[in-house]
């Protein structure tokens, strides 16, 4: 196996180059590079980031994050946008809560509930936008509002307040616990077992990617639908099984963080989205679909991590951050579009 | 055909079985590949399409010449099954159809290379190559690509176009207009296409690649295959043809074999001849 078909992208570069060349116009270059960078700078720059603990840390911070934008890298290879995912993460952890707390339900039984109900969100979002053609981005938007406005008003309906908690007391939440928050310790880091789930995801999302049918119907379906479409790739089918996968996701994350946290706040997850998006875009996704990886998606979530942590140990004001996110954003978009650019290029004659 | 067949298997099969025959033996010899009577589409008022009747065999290039607006798309999309007919009949290899979808066409062995639809540009050549029919291997959920096999297919099957590629991992982006036209025809070919329709497949190329791309259709014909051949340019047509088809204005104007046509009647007929030595008069009366 070379190292060419065992890459999250699987369409490697020019013939015939060295596998320099080919590594070096990889959308993901940027990000390793960069994600290096960072982490070479906060260590020199901070006492704590080179420690087991500031290590467990920042994979604490990107774990969720990860998951989520490996989802979505998937999602916008195949040339769609996901804005509920991030209020759908506090949806489906809601669900759980509400039914564990209000019904007495068994934890397991309310957390296979909440992920039936998020596929359904994730169908609805497919469906509307292969059925209607109106673009996901507009036809998310509308699902984000409506998960936003069901979270809260539900939830004040049921409790009176904006939380929901008592999830520890449900039947069944001891291996609930174990499964999505316990924790293992090395040196004085304590890692969560979230983090074991993200690299699951990435692998998993990337085996899908590059090794299976599905996966070349992913990038055929974002890259040109229309010529996909008339060779016999089922792009609406297609489509709507990365809608569901993105609601599963922030499935996975939602309940990971009810069960850490034992309580669920209604208004949680608003904004996240945009990260989502930001760290599949730093790690290569192209906003015009047809090209990005799982790995890049990690690396770029790892980024943003990084990057958040590292400013709280500098000590510096968290004001700073949005403006670094913003900074790199662009830079990653231009190299992508440079990279891809030249990629595609037709050779002369 | 189930994507998880490998059809090359099939067809070798059937091609060692019966000599040079083709596969299909249950159509009688002289039952054309496909057929059409009395053809005839409407979009709305507009009349698009009417009265073609017209054949087409295996091993034979049937050329559909036609001037803007003639009428060969409508007729290649009834063809390949991207829309209806609402007049006369269809048959292929002698039974009566009427396709809803692409894939029907498809299943039926007719494979139509759109222009500039024919290909995922950013995707490798192996992965085009496969695109939709891939071959997987292990059972499921350990199902995957059988990588090396489609890569080997691929390779082997565009030597016999005469495209060596030396790393099918290149993004089919990177090659040139013809030699995407290649891999979509070898792709039908190999997929068990026994009509292949190309839609104007030498429209946006130069000389040498045009060149290249009428050397496919001879490869095609050659294997057997019934050709479609949809251009505008008789220079293009008179060498590969078979049979000429003239469409005007939705109309069948022309059906002509090979024997009965030279380059110059074809050129004359196609750009409607009298108004050309019109134009030369013009041209000489008031020369500058
Ligand atoms: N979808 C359509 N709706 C209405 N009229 C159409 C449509 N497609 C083709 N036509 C008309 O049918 C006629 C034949 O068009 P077409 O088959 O595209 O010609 P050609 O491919 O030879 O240029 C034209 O007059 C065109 O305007
Ligand atoms: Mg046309």
């Amino acid at each position: 196996m070379t190292a060419a078909t065992m890459s999250a992208r699987g369409t490697p570069v020019t013939p015939g180059r060295s596998p320099l060349l080919r590594a070096l116009a990889r959308p993901e270059l940027g990000s390793v590079i960069g994600a290096i960078a960072i982490a070479a700078f906060f260590t020199t720059q901070t006492d704590q980031f080179a420690t087991w603990a500031g290590v467990a840390n920042v994979l604490d911070v990107t774990a969720a994050l990860g998951i989520m934008a490996v989802a979505v890298a998937l999602l916008m290879i195949g040339g769609e946008f996901d804005l509920s995912a991030g209020v759908l993460t506090a949806s489906t952890g809601l669900v759980t809560a509400l039914l564990v707390d209000r019904l007495g339900v068994n934890i397991w039984e309310g957390i296979a509930w909440s992920l039936l109900f998020a596929l359904a969100v994730g169908f609805l979002n497919g469906i509307l936008v292969t059925r209607t053609r109106v673009p996901s981005f507009i036809v998310t938007l509308g699902t984000f509002f409506a998960l936003q406005g069901l979270n809260v008003g539900v939830t004040k309906q049921l409790t009176e307040t904006v939380q929901v908690g008592g999830v520890d007391e449900a039947q069944g939440y001891g291996v609930a616990q174990a499964v999505f928050a316990s924790t293992w310790t090395v040196g004085e880091g304590e890692f969560r077992v979230a983090i074991l789930w993200w690299i699951v995801v990435a692998v998993v999302a990337t085996l899908l990617l590059v090794r299976t049918k599905f996966g070349n119907w992913i990038f055929a379906s974002g890259g040109a639908p229309v010529s996909a479409r008339s060779v016999g790739v089922p792009v609406g089918r297609t489509k709507i099984l990365l809608f569901m996968a993105t609601a599963a996701a922030a499935w996975l994350v939602g309940t990971i963080s009810v069960v850490r946290l034992t309580s669920v706040q209604a208004n949680v997850g608003l904004g996240e989205e945009f990260n989502y998006i930001i760290a599949a875009v730093i790690g290569g996704c192209l906003l015009t679909g047809g090209v990005g990886s799982a790995i890049g998606a990690s690396i770029g979530a790892l980024i943003y991590g990084m990057t958040q942590q590292g400013i709280v140990f500098a000590q510096w004001d968290n004001d700073w951050f949005p403006l670094f996110l913003g900074g790199m954003l662009l830079a990653a978009v231009l190299i992508n579009t440079v990279v891809v650019r030249r990629r595609a290029e037709d050779s002369p004659g | 055909m189930r994507p998880d067949l490998h059809p090359m298997d099939d067809i070798h099969a059937a091609l060692d079985d019966a000599g040079d025959q083709l596969p299909e033996s249950d159509v009688a010899p002289h039952t054309p590949l496909l057929e059409v009577r009395g053809l005839g589409k409407r979009y709305g008022g507009v009349v698009a399409l009417q009265g073609i009747s017209a054949t087409v065999n295996s091993g034979e290039v049937t050329c559909v010449l036609g001037d803007n607006g003639a009428g060969k798309s409508t007729l290649i999309k009834i063809l390949s099954g991207v829309v209806s007919y609402d007049q006369g009949q269809y048959f292929v290899a002698g039974k009566r159809v009427k396709f809803s979808s692409p894939r029907q066409a498809l299943d039926r062995g007719i494979a139509t290379v759109f222009q500039d639809l024919a290909v995922v540009p950013l995707m490798s050549i192996w992965r085009n190559f496969f695109l939709g029919s891939e071959p997987t291997r292990g059972v499921w959920p350990f199902r995957r690509l059988d990588i090396e096999h489609a890569q080997d297919v691929t390779v082997a099957e565009l030597a016999r176009f005469g495209l060596d590629v030396q790393d099918p991992h290149q993004p089919v982006g990177t090659l040139s207009g013809g030699e995407r036209q290649c891999v979509a025809i070898a792709r039908a070919v190999y997929f068990g296409a026994r009509v292949l329709i190309l839609d104007e497949p030498t429209a946006s190329l130069g000389v040498k690649q045009a060149g290249m791309v009428i050397r496919h259709v001879v490869q095609a014909r050659e294997r057997g295959l019934g050709v479609i051949f949809i251009t505008h340019n008789p220079r293009h047509a008179y060498p590969v043809g078979d049979r000429f088809i003239m469409l005007n204005h939705g109309a069948m104007v022309a059906n002509v074999t090979r024997e009965d046509i030279d380059l110059n009647d074809l050129t004359q007929l196609m750009s409607g001849g009298a108004d050309l030595d019109e134009l030369a008069h013009e041209v000489q009366d008031h020369p500058g």
